[in-house]
């Protein structure tokens, strides 16, 4: 009877202890999966900005049929593809990214003013796969701050802050491509004259 | 809105499966044992009067065995059946780029992999999504809606099916879609062998033995109103289950492609179509877009329409413009 009375406490206590080690696993396990899936989404970004560079010479091949002497365009977007390909970092990157994507604005600009190159079918199916790979762009950019919002917003709640302080998780940044775009807008006069 | 409820969404969808494949076997299984002691009982009653609780156990249980057997084939084999009924053939990359970039590009919105991409030979204008998780999903879209959209309203449509992709409402629509075409036919097997049942044999051999005949009476009256209940009720279920859903996966696919344009631009030219859909059926209907099987003046006005009014979509569209 007194034996029973004086380990009571005492199991109580450990059987505390175990919950609070299983919830402390079952949020790590949480933290862990919506850290993977934020890099996830990362990458995602960069398979997508490939596309965009697997592109660029294809399409620079078909303007150069009937636009040949519009060479400074066709060669600026080739410089800012090549830039984009070897630049680090994140603030970087959105810089370079915003610059090609302003010189392949340009160019698809130029195709008004040739008919020819409009109707031709190559051209067609480049103009439509370079509207998709910029709407994976934007999309995959977009999924990824969804992603990042939602991973933030489980770091910083309590008590799950607790475990995420513990094992030191990061928070993410978003990929702020607002600001670079309206940045690029406001300069886009400069560029052209 | 936006950031947990979607977790919350699939938790509830995955929730409303578990239900709807249990009270299915339930269902079915009462059905089966109903029958079958109905058909014994008629047969040899004598078996009944020395075996009958463990005849009735036995047959549950295998009515049990056979309709999880049915349940577990709706979920690993639903979306064959329901694009075989629905006519859809694959379409691949060559076929139609701009279609499959479409889907690539809102699927990677979701964070979901591209579903495949089917092709329903039919001018009128509607599309569905099915299968059974966002890994293991299709969407079908008709000729006439490929035909007679813009780029910008076609992938407000895909938004819409890839909604439903995200949130599995999916796989909820598609055991409703198998599982109660299984109780409809199910259901009309039963009242035909009822009433082949009570034509040739029941009548004559039902005087003589008291209990045999009450309890044969008894079983088939549960079966015939199992038959008429089930369907019923599934049917209750379905619509309950899919108007709050279109108007959720309209409002999620202004979020994914952020732009309300793309699909309000696509329901009013739909709502402007008359053309009706010739692969839909009672089944199937809640499945797609718009409502499949429609009389435009009618449409969506009462209460067992599977689909909200498109006029009311619209509407709550337009708030999101405001």
């Amino acid at each position: 009877m007194l034996a029973e009375i004086v380990w009571l406490p005492w199991a109580i206590l450990a059987a505390v202890v175990l919950l609070i080690l299983l919830w402390g696993i079952g949020v790590y396990n949480g933290l862990i999966a919506r850290q993977a899936e934020a890099q996830n989404a990362w990458s995602q970004i960069d398979v997508q900005l490939k596309r965009r560079y697997d592109l660029i010479p294809n399409l620079v091949e078909t303007v150069k049929g009937y636009a040949s002497h519009e060479k400074e365009t066709l060669e600026r977007v080739i410089q800012a593809r090549n830039a984009a390909m070897n630049v680090r970092g994140i603030a970087e990157r959105a810089e370079a990214e915003t610059a090609l994507t302003g010189a392949m604005r340009q160019l698809l600009m130029l195709a008004e003013a040739y008919p020819e190159l409009k109707a031709n079918e190559n051209f067609k199916a480049l103009q439509e796969e370079l509207i998709s790979t910029e709407n994976r762009i934007g999309f995959a950019r977009q999924h990824y701050n969804d992603v990042v919002a939602r991973y933030n917003v489980c770091l910083r709640r309590f008590p799950a802050n607790i475990i995420a302080g513990l094992f030191r998780f990061p928070e993410y940044e978003f990929f702020q491509v607002e600001s670079a775009e309206a940045q690029q807008v406001r300069q886009a006069p400069k560029v052209q004259f | 809105m936006g950031l947990a409820t979607f977790r919350d969404l699939i938790a509830e969808n995955q929730r409303k499966s578990v239900w709807l494949v249990v009270s299915f076997c339930i269902v079915t299984s009462l059905a089966l044992t109903g029958l079958v002691l109905g058909i014994v009982s008629l047969m040899v009653p004598e078996l009944l009067e020395v075996w009958f609780w463990p005849a009735t156990v036995m047959t549950f249980v295998g009515g049990l065995i056979i309709a999880g057997l049915v349940a577990l084939l709706g979920v690993r084999r639903g979306d064959r059946i329901v694009l075989v009924i629905s006519r859809a053939r694959p379409v691949h990359k060559v076929d139609d780029p701009q279609l499959y970039n479409v889907v690539e590009e809102v699927a990677i919105a979701a964070g979901i992999p591209p579903p495949q991409i089917y092709l329903i030979e039919d001018y009128a204008m509607n599309a569905f999504a099915t299968g059974r998780d966002p890994e293991h999903a299709a969407v079908a879209i008709t000729r006439g809606l490929r035909e007679r959209l813009t780029r910008e309203e076609l992938q407000g449509v895909i938004a819409h099916e890839i909604a439903h992709i995200r949130n599995y409402d999916i796989r909820l629509m598609m055991l409703l879609a198998v599982l109660i075409g299984m109780v409809a036919v199910l259901a009309d097997f039963l009242l035909q062998s009822m009433r082949f049942a009570s034509s040739k044999k029941g009548l004559n051999r039902r005087g003589g033995k008291a209990s045999g005949g009450l309890i044969a009476a008894v079983v088939i009256v549960v079966a015939v109103l199992l038959a008429l209940v089930a369907p019923l009720v599934a049917q209750v279920i379905q619509l309950a289950v899919s108007r709050e859903r279109e108007y959720l996966a309209d409002a999620t696919a202004v979020e994914l492609t952020r732009n309300p344009h793309g699909i309000l631009g696509a329901l009013r030219k739909i709502s402007q179509d008359d053309a009706v859909l010739q692969v839909a059926n009672r089944g199937t209907a809640h499945l797609y877009f718009v409502n499949p099987i429609r009389n435009y003046a009618a449409r969506g006005a009462t209460i067992f329409s599977s689909h909200p009014p498109i006029e009311e979509r619209i509407r709550r569209l337009e708030a999101l413009l405001v």
